[in-house]
Order: structure tokens, then sequence, then C-alpha cells
């Protein structure tokens, strides 16, 4: 019952052509979501034809990399990427409807910019009590 | 003054609400539980309402708006604090993004907490808030006749 | 030339339930440009992830929309189970296909009756709402909760329903469509209503794909695509074809939303007849790790859920696109050509819900 989900990784001087493949092929944008690891940056161009499912996949290194803008190929990406921009601070380059940093206008900025540290694995030990101290008066 | 006890109007606005808590305020106008027959009708202007019924955690953004609508409406006023978002941020109280609560940003009278708010609990809410509408009209007009 | 206005409209707008702006550039009386702005409704809620578990954050994502309620519990609880490779009792996925066709049934009623408020047919609005309210006796009936559900839960449902229970529920959707049948014959014949709607916003069938629309936006444009036939839950099992309509129109999306109603109410009573016995979750142990787009159709259209776990209790991502979001692009192509006192209905027949849109 599970759909079967392409993934395919691309580097950013790749990517307007091939979504320019994707939009003469037809398919549909579904959405554009960006995703804050520590180590690296990345965002999935979804799209769908006919319940066939394909991503692809930009990998940044950090967020001062210029991302170009797909949405001259697919006007409704300029809302995605706004949306990008306003919550991760990601450098878009000539989005056709730049609301330079309106779209949200939140009151963190570039909210998820940052993420946690990687959580380490909880070791689970008895606490020791010190029966000595316990007693003494603080 | 008792006519104003009998018609108040209403007016709502979603701060940042989930919509649960407006659906079931707009739930109490419809034939099921038909406010609107104690004479309480929904005003989408600030200037005609007694009352403002709020929903939601309020942002950042909706500050503006939401002290606009309150600094419009002709005194006496009366907030009621819908929903468990507007009374202390809910389950959303830990997002960045929120300030939990309305009582941060305008003088609430009522609360009602739920998530979400059943009608009934509403329906009660305002009857509270017709009260104390009443109260405050008595004090101004003892304000008055003092100056 | 005459004289270009800019008119705002929201974030408070008396048709308006929720919070959102256009800057709607006029001509006299016609729209050339509507720019859209949102944000009033954002409260960073994935971002939570990080202070919730993954158990925790199914009753967040149930909280998004109070409206589709349902449904964002069910999407999120799919992204996981399959991460997690869980296998869900079958009575669970069928219990979930009623619980959301209750509330397609329940949102759409709800539309029609905003719709119909909007072009002034008050009793039309009272009426569809009045049978919204029988939706909701049964949802009540049979979770607690008139609008927020709280039966999703990771690895099935919270809450079973007896046999008897479901023998009554036959008997009320059985009401529910004689009444449902009545005002529908309004919104499909009456002279009025068509006078509003037919020939109004139309959105083309290569621009409802190309701008990335959405349920019941895409399917009134003549493109047959419902997320239902992914066959999450138990729609595999049902009898079943998605509703069209071909013109593109308002009248068209009504005319949709109308069709989802009766196949709504189909669907709920084969559910019924074949659901299955058997235990209703099962015991979820471990933590999520690896990525999954789940992705299912809530009433205003599909929905997506990107959720990304590393082993631990917290995901690292959780990103929702909802349908809002994904129409917001085709009624800003649409609104352009419209006259002013057009442009609050067409804003609500995207079925609009802000606070899904922001998060």
């Amino acid at each position: 019952m599970i759909e079967e989900q392409k993934l395919i990784e691309i580097i950013p001087s790749e990517l307007v052509a091939k979504v320019r493949d994707m939009f003469v092929e037809q398919y549909r944008l579904v959405q554009i979501g960006c995703t804050k690891l520590p180590d690296r940056i990345e965002i999935n161009y979804s799209f769908d034809k006919n319940y066939q499912f394909i991503n692809y996949r930009l990998i940044l290194a950090n967020d001062k990399v210029e991302v170009p803008s797909v949405s001259s190929v697919y006007w409704n990406a300029l809302f995605y990427e706004n949306e990008i921009h306003d919550l991760f601070g990601l450098n878009i380059v000539g989005i056709v409807l730049d609301f330079k940093g309106t779209f949200y206008e939140t009151k963190e900025k570039y909210a998820f910019a940052t993420c946690p540290p990687p959580i380490e694995p909880v070791i689970k030990t008895t606490p020791v009590v010190n029966i000595k101290e316990k007693g003494k008066p603080q | 003054m008792t006519y104003l006890a009998k018609s108040p109007w209403i007016i709502h606005y979603d701060a940042t609400s989930c919509n649960g808590c407006d659906i079931e305020v707009l739930a109490c106008l419809t034939p099921m539980y038909d406010v609107e027959r104690f004479g309480i009708i929904n005003t989408g202007n600030p200037k005609h309402a007694d009352i403002f019924l709020i929903t939601g955690s309020v942002n950042e953004q909706n500050v503006k708006v939401v002290e606009n609508i309150y600094n419009q409406m002709p005194n006496p006023k009366v907030v009621v604090a819908i929903g468990i978002c507007a009374t202390s941020g809910g389950i959303f109280r830990e997002c960045y993004n929120v300030l939990g609560g309305v009582d941060k940003v305008i003088p609430v009278d009522v609360y009602v907490p739920g998530c979400a708010v059943r009608p009934e609990a509403i329906i009660d809410g305002v009857v509270k808030a017709i009260g104390v509408l009443e109260e405050k009209h008595t004090q101004m007009k003892k304000g008055a006749a003092k100056s | 030339m005459s004289n270009r206005t800019i008119i705002p409209f929201g974030p408070q707008h008396p048709v308006l339930p929720e919070p959102i702006h256009l800057d709607l550039v006029m001509e006299d009386e016609l729209v050339v440009e509507a720019i859209p702005r949102i944000g009033w409704v954002h409260r960073g809620l994935e971002k939570l992830v990080e202070k919730k578990d993954f158990l925790e954050m199914t009753y967040v994502a149930e909280r998004i929309c109070g409206i589709c309620s349902f449904i964002h519990g069910l999407t999120y609880c799919h992204g996981i189970e399959q991460i997690m490779n869980i296998e869900v009792p079958i009575r669970a996925h069928f219990l979930r296909t009623l619980w959301s066709e209750l509330s397609r049934i329940h949102s759409h009623l709800l539309w029609l009756g905003l719709v119909a408020d909007a072009f002034g047919f008050e009793s039309l609005f009272m009426h569809s709402w009045r049978i919204r309210e029988k939706v909701l006796d049964i949802i009540e009936a049979t979770t607690g909760g008139r609008v927020i559900f709280g039966s999703a839960k990771v690895g099935g449902t919270r809450r079973d329903i007896d046999n008897e229970m479901l023998k009554r529920i036959i008997a009320q959707v059985t009401e529910i469509e004689k009444e449902m049948k009545e005002i529908s014959q309004t919104f499909l014949n009456d002279y009025s209503v068509q006078q509003r709607l037919k020939g109004v916003g139309i959105l083309s069938k290569a621009d409802a794909n190309m701008l990335g629309a959405v349920g019941p936006m895409l399917r009134a444009s003549g493109i047959n695509q419902d997320m239902r036939k992914l066959n999450y839950a138990a729609y595999g099992h049902i009898d079943w074809e998605p509703v069209m309509a071909q013109d593109g129109d308002c009248f068209a999306r009504v005319e949709v939303r109308v069709g989802e109603l009766f196949q709504a109410t189909d669907m709920i009573r084969q559910v019924i007849e074949k659901m299955p016995e058997g235990p209703v979750d099962v015991k979820v142990t471990g933590s999520p790790n690896g990525e999954f787009f789940a992705r299912t159709e809530q009433p205003r259209g599909e929905v997506i859920y990107y959720l990304k776990g590393n082993g631990s209790k917290n995901l690292e991502r959780m990103r929702v696109r909802t349908p809002t979001f994904a129409n917001i692009p085709a009624i800003t192509k649409i609104l352009p050509g419209i006259q002013l006192a057009d442009v609050p209905m067409m804003l609500l027949t995207i079925d609009p819900c802000i606070s899904c849109t922001e998060r």
C-alpha cells in the first residue's frame, strides 16, 4: 500500500534545468520544503503526475549558498520560496515577486535557521546519594 | 438603561487561532444554538459591538489588529477570551511566534477555557459578559453624574 | 485609462472567519491585480518538534486546524507508521476512514454554508449549518469531541465504536442524506445561485495543474486527482471514484463539493458494512528513524507531511504543506478581471483555511 517515493539528489547549478524538465513533462509542483540539519541544509522539491511522486533534493553546505529561484518556471514556487527565505534566512535569488522578508513577520527572525544539537543517547544511571552530605545543613 | 442587556452585539476576531473555536462561535449563531433569539447579533463593525469575542493565542502581527478593534469599540465594552489558547496559549504556548494569551495585549473580562470550546460554554461566557457590561455601564453613569 | 486604486481587504473582514490580507489593485470596479499577505495565524508549530516527542506531536497535528483536525492527525500518524514500519490493525484503518468521511461532510457543509452567506443567501447558510450539527452529533457520540476529535494515535485509533453504534450511525447518515438532498437541490438548481456562481472565476485545466491547485479546485477544473486513490487507511477496500466537474468556475467547485457529500455518505455505509472485527491499536516501541512524505486528501485537498526522524524521541523536522497554501497561487491568478463585489465569494470558493496555511 505504500506509494513509491523517488528521491534524486541534485546540485544548485542544475536545479532550474531539472525543474524546467518537470514543467515540460506537465508535473504539478506539490511543495518546496526546507530542512535544517546540524551539518547541512536540504531543500526538497516535490512533483506529482498521476500519483507518481518525485522529489529533487538540493543539498547546501550552509545558509550562505545562493539558491536560484524556480519561480520563473513554476509561478506558484514564489510562495514557497518567500516562506523559506523568511523562516530559514536562505538567500534565494530571482524570485518573481520578492516579498523581501515581509511574507511572514515573525517575532524571531529566521526562527528555523537554528536547529538543536544532535541529541546524545541518554544513559540511565542510578543517582548516587551521599547520605552524609544529605544530613548537612545547606 | 436596561435595554443594553437585551441585545448585546458581538464582534469576533480570530487572533492566531486554529479555527476550532471560531467555528464553534459561528455555530452559536446557527439554528441549533441560535443566540440571535436573545438579540445577540454578530457584527463585522467594531463600532457596532459591545462584546468582543476573541480566539487564539495572538502573534506579533496580530497585536495591532486586536488593539485597533478594541480601541474602536465604544464604551462600555467587554472582552471575552474564547478557548484555552486565548486564555493562556494552550498547546501553542511554547511556540516561538505567539504571545500566549489575549490578556498580554488587551484587558480581558471573561475567560472561557476549552479545546475546542463548546458552544454551551461560549453562550455561558457571553451571558457572564452581559453582567459585566451592565456593571460597567452603571459605573460609567455614576462617573458621569459626579462630574 | 482610469486611475488605479489599491483597496486593502482584511485581515478583519465580515465574511472572513479568519485573517488574511489582500491588496487589491482596482481599476474602477475591476480587480487588476491581487497580492496576498499572510502571517496573522503563524504560530510556528513545526518548531515544536524540538520540545515535544513524536507521540505528543499527534495532538499538535490535530490542532493545526479545527476543521480538518482528524485528517491532520491521521496524516501525521500515517507518516510515522510508515517510517517505523508499524502494521496498523485493519479495524483501525476502517475507523479512520469513517471519521475522515464524517469530517469531510462536516467541512463541506460548513463551507457550503459560508459560501451561501457570502452570496447573500442567509437561509441556505442556516440550513447547511443545521444539518452539520447532526454530523457533529455523531462525531461527539463516537469521539467525545465536536471539532477536535483526539482519536488519532500512532499505531491505530484511541477509541473503538461498538457495532450497535455503527448501526445507529447508518440510520443517522441516511437521515442526514435526505436533508442534504434538499439543500443540494437549491445549490445546484436555484436561479439566483447560478447567477452568482456560473462563469465566475474560471480556472482552466492547464492553469490548475501548473499553479499547483489541489482538491476540489483541481477536480472542478477537470483533472482527476484525489489522494485517497493512494489507498491509505481503508480507501483501497471500498468502491469509489473521484467526483469531477469540467467548467472550472465557482459553480463547478460547488458541484464537486456537493457531489463529495453524497460520496462520503456512500463511503460511510460501505465502511460500516465491511468493518472487520479485531483490535484497534498496536503497541509502539522505539523511535522513528528515517523520512517519509505522507500525503492524504483533506476536504480542501491534498495535504503533505514531511517527517524526518533520527532515532531520537524528537523528530528532526516536520513540515506541513496544507491545501490552502497550494490554492493561494490559483486564487491570486483568477482574481484579476472580476468585480470587487465578487471578491469575498471568490476567495471563499477555495475554501480558505488560514490556520492550516500558516501553521
